[in-house]
């Protein structure tokens, strides 16, 4: 069976604008959340959120560009050039026809729909801009990476909520692992921070109105983020004989469905989801040093994920970290998954394990190592990444060190 | 029966799929079926109904200002956010 590393990696997301910025900022147990800074944001019950900031499009994409490129696509484009900028890869021939995109959003373009629904209803405009449709739609973002970087391979878009970015990179594993691509750039975007992504998640009363604190007794819900990471996912002997940088080893890969309840998750899917990516990569329990969780910060998440890796892990769960560092940057929706892989590649690569920040109380339904408030030095082999979606939607991602 | 108290019980009721007189004021949401989110869809219907806010997180039920043991709360913790409301 071919082997798939990843040689690339890039983001911006609350913590930073590069992979970087990202490091440091989970290194040192840094919050990305605050004060959200979005129209008729006095309209909203809940007013946190994890904001890029310091982010303006001018400096990045003329008018033009940004006629066509709503902010998830900004997002994954500077992303992508990041991380195909390490890759050191160039696409063109046979490996350019080899090589696509497979991405994850949940929402795609929704700034977009809600500014331009303000202006069909609220302000009665009769007419909007002509690139609407391109500009809103879910797969524009890995459509701009393919044409950017003539990626002509398999390139679409997956949308299973939280789970959508590590769908996503389990389908590009597949995709190299079985021998239909050479190289895809994969991960993930979101940018659902605007008046009617954030009136949506109110409604259904899990979000918090003060902070993400996963796995602590007194957290009491979850908080947006908005991002993207985008890695290059490569098949193995095509990054060694170009001398390419390896990051990790991307070793297994499952998905489950609860087929249960819409918004409530299941333990057995979870549980089943963590068992099958360990079977995948062939590797037992003990070896698995950190687990990013998904972590989420609500009762029902927390609970059952935790329950979960215990079922998996038996006495070994004592021993394994496991931290969401949802805590720093929120949760990035169909984007989180990505930008999470990056905790995971810091600990496989650094040495450190990102921290599970605003943890206060203990809580006897999460015993486990959730490495609180600050990050600490570990030497891992292998770790496990999870995201479990509302509609039951599960997708777990097991990675090594070569 | 206040006006309050007949519309949060048909309110309840439509989400229990009974008939409002087969609601009683000391049943529980749980002992009428009604799950997470038929709560949560209750408290919409009750807020769109009232003009009222109705603080309810359901990651800390308990600690919310919104007391749901029983039929009987929710009608009086509506009954005084309607109250508020009108000060």
């Amino acid at each position: 069976m071919r082997r798939v590393v990843i040689t690339g990696s890039g983001t911006i997301n609350p913590l930073g604008h590069s992979v970087p910025e990202t490091y440091e900022a989970m290194r040192e147990g840094r919050c990305g959340i605050g004060d959200l800074d979005i129209r008729d944001v006095e309209r909203l019950s809940i007013r946190i959120g994890g904001q890029v900031k310091g982010y303006n499009p001018d400096q990045r994409f003329n008018r033009q560009q940004q006629a066509l490129y709503d902010r998830f696509t900004q997002f994954t484009l500077i992303a992508a050039e990041e991380a195909i900028a390490q890759s050191g890869l160039e696409f063109s021939g046979r490996v350019a026809a080899e090589s696509g995109v497979v991405l994850g959003t949940s929402g795609g373009g929704l700034n977009t729909q809600d500014e331009n629904y303000r202006a069909v209803y609220e302000e009665g405009k009769n007419r909007v801009h002509p690139f609407i449709v391109p500009k809103l739609m879910n797969n524009s973002a890995a459509s701009h990476v393919s044409m950017n970087y003539n990626l002509k391979g398999p390139s679409f878009t997956v949308a299973t909520a939280c789970a959508s970015s590590n769908h996503a990179m389990g389908q590009a594993f597949w995709l190299i692992r079985s021998g239909a691509a050479t190289a895809i750039v994969t991960g993930g975007s979101e940018s659902m921070l605007c008046f009617g992504g954030v009136k949506a998640w109110e409604g259904l009363r899990v979000m918090s109105k003060d902070a993400c604190r996963p796995f602590s007794a007194n957290r009491n819900g979850m908080v947006q983020g908005e991002g993207a990471g985008i890695f290059v996912f490569e098949e193995f002997e095509h990054a060694k004989a170009r001398g390419a940088g390896i990051l990790a080893e991307v070793v297994g890969f499952s998905m489950t469905s609860d087929a249960a309840d819409i918004v409530m998750p299941s333990q057995q899917g979870a549980t089943r989801a963590i068992s099958g990516a360990l079977k995948d990569a062939r590797i037992g329990a003990e070896k698995v040093g950190y687990i990013n969780a998904h972590g989420t910060g609500t009762a029902a998440n927390d609970k059952t994920e935790c329950a979960a890796v215990s079922k998996v892990f038996g006495h070994h769960a004592d021993e394994v970290m496991i931290s969401s560092t949802k805590s720093m940057h929120g949760h990035l929706i169909g984007g989180t998954g990505a930008v999470e892989l990056l905790a995971c590649l810091m600990a496989l690569n650094d040495g450190i394990i990102a921290p599970t920040i605003g943890y206060e109380e203990p809580d006897p339904e999460c015993s486990l190592d959730v490495v609180p408030n600050e990050a600490r030095e570990a030497k891992i082999s292998h770790v496990l990444s999870n995201a479990f979606a509302f509609g039951g939607q599960n997708a777990v991602l097991a990675l090594k060190t070569l | 029966m206040s006006d309050v108290k007949e519309r949060v019980i048909e309110i309840i009721a439509e989400q229990a799929v009974l008939e409002p007189s087969d609601v009683a004021l000391d049943q529980s949401l749980d002992d009428l079926g009604v799950d997470s989110m038929g709560l949560v869809e209750a408290i919409f219907s009750i807020e769109e109904s009232f003009d009222i806010q109705v603080p309810f997180n359901a990651n800390e039920p308990e600690k919310s200002d919104f007391d749901i043991s029983s039929v009987a709360t929710v009608v009086a913790t509506v009954e005084r956010l309607v109250a508020e409301q009108a000060d």
